[in-house]
């Protein structure tokens, strides 16, 4: 088969039966582009989880941009990428027609008062994962509190902080201690 | 205009979305909330449709924000928007400059950022059960249902850890509180 056809096969395939988002995807590139199709090593995909996730934007992304990258250049990449896209974007756009109507059929509406409760445990789960993962350090832990509170408080007051601007602010903060703890440094080795 | 608001809007939250999915609703909730797009509720039943169907949480919600406001061309700006970042990034770091996210001042700026976002994520998501059991600030009242209703669910989420060995899926979870729901609220 084509190899760019390929690319795009499977990782539509991986697009259309990976839920859950994220590190479900993960397991599943792995198995596909690593065990079966041989196209990057166990390695380069430990490799390319380090990079994603210390890129923005979704992991199953980054993933297929490098994997597409790596066998084909850029046309390589745009099919892969297009790939993983494609099936969720076909499900949502076809959903988003219908959900309207959906929403107004009484036990639907029902299931999705409940299912409201749900997400915001699932969120503050999330929340909780990453407080385990975190490196426990004092910048690092005042910079998480002082987000949390800025976020918790500007909400109960019925404002909006916006998020952009509290990781812009915490990059800066981190950036200059980092930069100030490195000059004493250097002239204590001298 | 609206398709450049939602180019721009999405392309912010395909930028500044370290962290995953979860790391990316935050910024979401800011850009739909800010533009009048999408009812506070409407926002969340999206974000469960977006963990039950297939895909990157992220592209399922840009995806549905883009149509419900614009149609198709709404649906295919706001889901281009928030993958080109990535995509764009993922790129340059493999032709350009391999090393760059090992060198320490990158790390620093990554630390600060990260850090931030678990913050920010944590407190979404209580501020989301918050207003799920008391309503939004300003008109606060106890709804007694929803608080029951959270607590029984929250309790079998985490609870269920200490004797399956991997507890209930997220998936599993959104199912069991829409049977709930049902049950729930089609009662009275």
């Amino acid at each position: 088969m084509h190899l760019l056809l390929d690319l795009f096969l499977t990782f539509a395939k991986i697009g259309l039966f990976t839920f859950g988002g994220g590190y479900a995807m993960i397991s599943l590139i792995e198995r596909s582009c690593v065990e079966t199709k041989r196209w990057i090593t166990h390695d380069e995909m430990m490799n390319v989880t380090v990079l994603a996730e210390s890129t923005p934007g979704p992991i199953a992304i980054n993933c297929a941009t490098y994997v597409g990258y790596k066998q084909k250049g850029l046309i390589g990449a745009v099919a892969a990428t297009i790939g993983i896209v494609l099936p969720s974007f076909c499900i949502i756009f076809f959903l988003s027609l219908f959900l309207d109507h959906f929403l107004e059929i009484p036990w639907i509406a029902h299931a999705f008062r409940g299912i409201r409760a749900a997400v915001g445990i699932l969120i503050l789960d999330a929340g909780l994962n990453m407080i385990r993962k975190m490196k426990k350090k004092p910048l690092p832990v005042t910079l998480a509190v002082c987000a949390f509170l800025a976020v918790l408080v500007t909400d109960l007051l019925a404002a909006r902080m916006s998020s952009v601007a509290l990781m812009l602010f915490a990059a800066v903060v981190s950036l200059t201690v980092f930069l100030v703890k490195r000059d004493p440094g250097k002239e204590a080795d001298k | 205009m609206i398709f450049l608001d939602l180019l721009l809007g999405f392309l912010k939250v395909g930028l500044f979305s370290f962290g995953g999915a979860y790391g990316a609703i935050p910024l979401i909730r800011d850009v739909v909330l800010d533009h009048g797009w999408l009812e506070e509720d409407i926002l969340t039943d999206m974000i469960a449709v977006s963990e039950s169907t297939p895909g990157p949480i992220m592209v399922n919600l840009a995806t549905y924000v883009g149509s419900s406001q614009a149609g198709f061309p709404g649906a295919l700006t706001a889901t281009a928007a928030v993958v080109f970042p990535s995509f764009v990034i993922i790129l340059a770091l493999m032709i350009l400059f391999r090393k760059l996210t090992g060198i320490p001042l990158t790390q620093a700026i990554l630390g600060g950022l990260k850090a931030c976002v678990v913050g920010i994520v944590t407190a979404t998501g209580i501020m989301m059960i918050f207003k799920t059991c008391f309503g939004t600030p300003g008109m606060f009242s106890v709804d007694e249902t929803a608080l029951c209703l959270t607590a029984v669910l929250a309790a079998g989420y985490f609870g269920s850890r200490k004797i399956l060995k991997r507890g209930i899926s997220p998936i599993a979870l959104i199912g069991l509180s829409a049977a709930a729901g049902i049950l729930v609220y089609g009662w009275r």
